[in-house]
């Protein structure tokens, strides 16, 4: 069975056969995509999928990886600190190593990218290959992940001379859009239903979980699954969990994250998070590698309520894996999880760790109330947030990307 | 409201099946007061104020959908201006002969609640209204369909961004502001009329588009079974 028709059971035959018609006039197409790393992380995970889901379509589409060490990767995930608003300016030492990998990079990647007719480069990594390929002849696209709502200036102003002679530029919330002289096409990204975190389990492979993890599936379970990063506020979940747990005193908590090959300060916050959940055995925190996914899959089924309590997000795809499995999630108020989370539909939106507490301790005593949104929040990722609408918008911008800036583009 | 395309089916022409896909775009307009939001709707791009009606159809969006448009939505939440709220979601696109008609009556409701209640001039929204414009790219199917019973077989297995183009985004191009399907039936002379009616009774703003895919579906089903009887 082709890729196409194992997802047209999930999204439905109508889907694909759209996909089919969006991509015919795309037959034979040169895309290639960059990023940083192969596993780990939200962009990889995508474009695990789409890669293959394209070329299924006819368009010949590769997926290249930027190479790294230590410095340029401080660099990065500075970048990524500071554009979702750290005030942080970045050393020149670690600029340089920023120029420099990509110039390393460019000489590898170069033929391949001067000669695709759209080249799509994810997050600030790899944004300076545009101005290294002088000869090139398609159309680029700089998809940026980001929360860049506020960015700290210095660091967007340096990154800006990269970005700017893009032929496009793509976000995932409108509030995240910069000034750019070009087109800002907005497209949230998606999870995929067939992925090891995403599909069906059975009940054993959830219950091997409690197991594994000492966890007793006769108590209360809330979990965050996410990397060990500052702004995905662990410690604030840890205290949600004890202010929640003041009355509900069975309560159990998960806080499970995977490391990326490209974030360095994930062991300083876990080390901070394990600091804190000292003493409590009910407290839990898991680092598991990066290709554990059928873990996270059914640590997300285990939990009663599953939490994303960001205070920085891009999109949060933790939030929308956790609504495909009928979870209702706790979220915070910022970015893509307001998207998501329709407050009293599909979870809560909250802003304080207090907040957090108070929806735990509602959703605990309302099991009804849990059902009725897990339904809803299933229904809606199925509808919005899967990979197979991920695909049609950007088959949908290479289209425009052809036609210009006209409101309306007839084909055929 | 028609502003694309005037040409009228003509009788037996086949309806050709078609489907659109929509990208949106950020226009870098934000607005955080009212007064801000009446500043950027004179000046801003027409397109906006159709994503803004229309085209958040094909966009994420929950089901239980409170108002019609996102002007009226912003008011409420963000401004928590009810009254503007529900005078803005009473605006009915397809009663204004062109976005710029529609556009005018946006701002004059607005200027007129400003007039009414001062104190709004200075309310700043908890989150700033952001508009957006969009890309539509209609495809063909290559499907036809001669008679409109294949209608009632047919409607079910479209994608909603079919229905979305044919039902939604027709009443901007069609001469009498209505649907492709009822636009084709119409064709037929008198004959379906009673089809027609029906049609012009579904309200497309306040469900998903699967669900208006069903009760489409369900109206000509139900048409025909009828008629077979």
């Amino acid at each position: 069975m082709s890729l196409l028709e194992e997802y047209a059971k999930v999204s439905g035959e109508d889907v694909i056969a759209q996909l089919r018609q969006l991509a015919a006039p795309l037959n034979g197409a040169k895309v290639v995509h960059v990023n940083s790393t192969r596993s780990g992380g939200g962009v990889a995970e995508i474009l695990t999928k789409l890669v293959p889901l394209m070329q299924e379509l006819g368009i010949e589409t590769q997926w290249e990886v930027i190479n790294g060490e230590g410095d340029f990767f401080e660099c990065t995930k500075g970048m990524h600190n500071t554009l979702q608003g750290n005030r942080t300016p970045l050393a020149d030492h670690l600029l340089r190593a920023y120029e420099t990998t990509n110039a390393q990079n460019a000489e590898i990647l170069r033929p391949t990218l001067e000669d695709a007719d759209f080249v799509f480069i994810h997050d600030p990594q790899p944004a300076p290959l545009l101005t290294l390929c002088p000869a090139r002849k398609g159309k680029w696209v700089w998809r940026c992940h980001i929360d860049a709502s506020h960015p700290y200036r210095p660091v967007w102003k340096y990154l800006q001379q990269y970005v700017v002679p893009y032929d496009a530029s793509i976000f995932s919330l409108a509030a995240f859009a910069q000034e750019l002289p070009h087109p800002q096409y907005l497209i949230p990204p998606s999870i995929d239903p067939l992925s090891d975190k995403n599909k069906a389990l059975q009940d054993s492979v959830v219950a091997d979980i409690y197991r594994k993890y000492q966890l007793d599936p006769e108590r209360p379970l809330i979990a965050q699954i996410s990397r060990f990063d500052r702004f995905k506020d662990p410690i604030g979940v840890i205290q949600a969990y004890q202010l929640a747990k003041q009355f509900v005193p069975a309560l159990q908590l998960v806080l499970a994250g995977g490391g990326a090959a490209d974030d360095p300060e994930g062991e300083a916050v876990l080390a901070e998070v394990e600091a804190v959940a000292k003493g409590d055995a009910d407290i839990h925190v898991l680092l598991l590698p990066s290709d554990a996914h059928v873990e996270i899959n059914a640590l997300q089924r285990a939990a009663d309520i599953v939490l994303q309590k960001s205070v920085r997000e891009g999109f949060g795809l933790t939030v929308t894996e956790a609504m495909w499995k009928s979870k209702p999630v706790i979220g915070g108020d910022v970015g893509g999880i307001r998207l998501q989370v329709i407050d009293h539909h599909t979870g809560f939106l909250v802003n304080t760790p207090e907040g957090a507490a108070l929806r735990i301790r509602y959703l605990l005593h309302q099991p009804e109330t849990v059902k009725t949104m897990g339904a809803q929040a299933q229904a809606f990722v199925r509808e919005n947030f899967l990979i197979t609408r991920h695909l049609r918008e950007y088959l949908t911008l290479i289209v425009a990307l052809l036609h210009g800036a006209q409101e309306r583009i007839e084909l055929g | 409201m028609a502003t694309l395309d005037s040409t009228a089916p003509r009788a037996g022409a086949p309806f050709a099946i078609k489907d659109c896909a929509l990208v949106a775009l950020a226009t870098g307009r934000k607005a955080r007061l009212l007064q801000e939001l009446r500043s950027e709707l004179t000046a801003i791009d027409a397109a906006c104020i159709y994503h803004h009606f229309w085209g958040g159809l094909l966009q994420p969006r929950f089901v239980e959908r409170e108002y019609n448009n996102d002007f009226a939505a912003w008011v409420r939440h963000g401004i928590h201006d009810a009254v503007l709220a529900e005078r803005l979601a009473a605006l009915a696109p397809v009663h204004f002969p062109d976005l710029e008609a529609l556009r005018r009556e946006i701002i004059e409701l607005i200027d007129a609640r400003l007039d009414e209640v001062e104190h709004l001039l200075w309310i700043r929204a908890s989150q700033q209204f952001e508009f957006i414009r969009s890309q539509i790219v209609v495809f063909d199917t290559q499907r036809q369909l001669r008679q409109p019973a294949e209608l009632a077989g047919a409607l079910s297995a479209l994608s909603t961004s079919s229905i979305f183009y044919h039902f939604v985004d027709a009443r901007r191009r069609t001469p009498d502001g209505g649907d492709d399907f009822s636009d084709w039936l119409g064709a037929f002379g008198d004959e379906f009329s009673l089809l027609r009616q029906q049609l012009a009774s579904i309200d497309p703003f306040f469900g998903s588009l699967a669900e208006l895919r069903a009760e489409l579906a369900g109206v000509f089903g139900a048409y025909f079974q009828g008629a077979g009887q």
